[in-house]
């Protein structure tokens, strides 16, 4: 598998042919991105109106007035300020030490000698075909153990390292850093932590910050694992919505309101790094 | 080269003063010999407590008796694996989950190299067209599943209102087994058909220019170019996105979760993947032992369909490089 390879495409011209291409792929493209957009536009339709829209014989193409107050009841029904808040902790956390992490394993691997580093890093990207989701059994039984049941620590810690993560500043910091580099910090007599953290998390800084977005991303709308061990006091945005859903599943004007509110911190996400979210997929891909 | 200079050597030209050797030279070899295990070692002390135990402790789970949530019970061999395996719900659940992922992954590949050939034109406004395709991955499962379980609402459903203008009679999509399966592979098929669609796009643009060039003056057209260039060039590409989506579709959960209110994979099991039947065995009806034997089967599946479908990736994109 070789996700990571951080090089850049090495043109930005088309593939077949230098013309502009014709309505067909436009035509095509715009296609995709109504169809990306729609289910959003619609459950908005829905969230804003109340639900017996649904029933109607013609359903309104504009959005009603009642978006506010489905959001109010939905705040009120579970708890989404405690859930938004858990969900900003939990994914800044784990990005946070996932990025960290990743950049100190990745940047051993990468620029350092040591004895067993090959067979160690051969290790690391064999884990990442494994499915370690399917260790939640005992993952629950540690927790439970551990008395984690039911608290965020318990979502939070299995997240803080990736293979992933550290494969990707492997591959990024063993072009990013000249070896020159390191050699002129230690030969000034930095000591080894602090020729990483001068020299190595700096250079990391772009690929960090790509691999913090995705870890955000994926931690944010993380289900299976936080449904499992955390309880409805303390939920995290997903779980909360599991919720709504089985208090609320007939009123749909309701379900989507809340389907949309949990979105939003990602769509703002979204318009912000969408760019950098792009070329991070495009950057991980690159085959050797 | 990359042997270290005495730093004293340098002492003249550095502002620093020159360091005493002893005792600082003796902790910098420390330095330099402990300093990557200790980098490494977050990484896999975690991974082993949080990732690699369960993974190897649930095999040992598997073959005892677990009744109460936390207690142990008996050794009891395979009496797990026996009643998973001539139960109906794990044939369901297996049978379900190959569905889904098969109507998701197949289309979703397709899908995503028409629309990566696409965006691998000349396009105007690039950025603007790639953040479009993406926008679906940041809306989480969650979310999506419960958007398009109104939009396949059995009744007042938009899909069968549509249908209903088309005069086709509305489709039991959260009854029958089969809608029930393609409303899921949709969900799926929105949140990634775009991501692969620029994994792809960067494989695409990999692609050695002169290749084109060749295959142009040898007279193939754009659609012969595709198939007998980009496609045999994504060989890699297309391995590395049915390998991850294989791993992805044969644990989904969350879609098959949240497709109706009860969570349980419908009345009568018509969407239960086998996720969804673990959580069940686990954590409603607390067999732990049962459980775990489920997935232990469901690591054992990806296993093989991984290998399986690396075999055959390999076989149809090599029949297709032209030498």
């Amino acid at each position: 598998m070789q996700v990571g390879a951080v090089e850049r495409p090495r043109r930005r011209s088309s593939g077949a042919g230098q013309g502009r291409p014709g309505k067909l792929v436009y035509g095509l493209l715009a296609a995709v991105l109504l169809g990306s957009m729609f289910p959003l536009w619609w459950s908005f339709l829905v969230a804003s109106h109340d639900s017996t829209v649904l029933s109607r014989q013609t359903f309104p193409i504009l959005p009603g007035g009642n978006f506010l107050q489905n959001a109010a009841t939905v705040i009120d029904t579970v708890e989404f300020w405690r859930a938004t808040r858990n969900s900003i902790v939990v994914s800044t956390v784990v990005s946070a030490s996932v990025v960290f992490f990743a950049t100190l394993a990745g940047y051993a691997f990468a620029k350092l000698r040591f004895r067993g580093s090959r067979p160690l890093l051969v290790f690391v990207i064999a884990t990442m075909a494994v499915p370690t989701q399917l260790g939640v059994v005992p993952l629950y039984q540690v927790m439970a153990k551990l008395g984690w049941t039911g608290e965020l620590v318990a979502v939070i810690v299995p997240g803080l390292v990736t293979a992933f993560g550290v494969f990707w500043m492997t591959q990024y910091l063993s072009q990013a850093v000249p070896d020159e580099l390191i050699e002129a910090a230690r030969v000034d007599g930095c000591s080894m932590l602090r020729t990483f953290w001068h020299v190595g998390l700096v250079a990391a800084r772009p690929a960090a910050a790509m691999l913090g977005l995705f870890t955000f991303v994926a931690t944010w709308t993380n289900f299976f694992w936080p449904f499992i061990i955390l309880g409805p006091q303390d939920p995290t945005l997903p779980v909360a919505l599991q919720q709504l859903q089985a208090a609320h599943w007939v009123d749909y004007s309701l379900v989507l309101a809340g389907a949309l509110l949990a979105t939003i911190p990602l769509l703002i996400l979204f318009v912000v790094a969408g760019r950098q979210l792009v070329s991070g997929i495009m950057q991980g891909a690159v085959k050797q | 080269m990359t042997r270290l200079r005495p730093p004293v050597e340098h002492a003249d030209r550095l502002p620093r003063p020159p360091r005493r050797i002893g005792l600082g030279s003796r902790l910098s070899r420390w330095d330099v010999k402990l300093s990557p295990y200790l980098y490494i070692s977050p990484f896999f002390l975690l991974f082993f407590v949080t990732g690699l135990f369960p993974l190897v402790y649930t095999g040992w789970v598997a073959v005892h008796d677990w009744d109460l949530i936390m207690g142990q019970g008996e050794f009891v061999g395979t009496k797990n694996f026996v009643e998973v395996l001539t139960g109906r719900d794990f044939w369901t659940a297996l049978t379900n989950t190959f569905s889904i992922f098969l109507l998701s992954s197949v289309p979703q590949v397709f899908a995503a190299i028409v629309i990566a050939a696409a965006l691998d034109t000349n396009l105007r406004a690039k950025t603007f067209w790639r953040m479009g395709v993406l926008l679906p991955y940041v809306v989480a499962p969650v979310a999506v599943a419960l958007i398009f379980s109104n939009l396949f609402a059995d009744k007042f459903g938009l899909i069968n209102s549509a249908l209903g203008v088309l005069g086709i009679d509305p489709v039991g999509w959260h009854s029958q087994r089969l809608p029930s399966h393609l409303a899921i592979a949709t969900m799926v098929n929105f949140r990634w058909t775009g991501y692969n669609a620029l994994i792809f796009l960067a494989a695409m643009q990999a692609v050695p220019r002169d290749l084109y060039e060749q295959a142009a003056i040898d007279g193939a057209g754009r659609v012969r170019q595709f198939w007998s260039v980009t496609v045999p060039m994504l060989r890699p590409t297309i391995i590395f996105v049915v390998i991850t989506s294989t791993i992805g579709g044969l644990q989904i959960f969350d879609e098959a979760r949240m497709y109706d209110q009860f969570g349980r994979g419908g009345a009568d099991g018509q969407w239960q993947t086998l996720t969804v039947y673990l959580y069940e065995l686990g954590w409603t009806r607390s067999n732990f032992g049962r459980a775990s034997a489920v997935a232990v089967l469901l690591f054992l599946i990806i296993v093989l369909v991984g290998l399986l479908n690396f075999w055959i990736t390999r076989r149809i994109a090599s029949s297709e490089v032209k030498r």
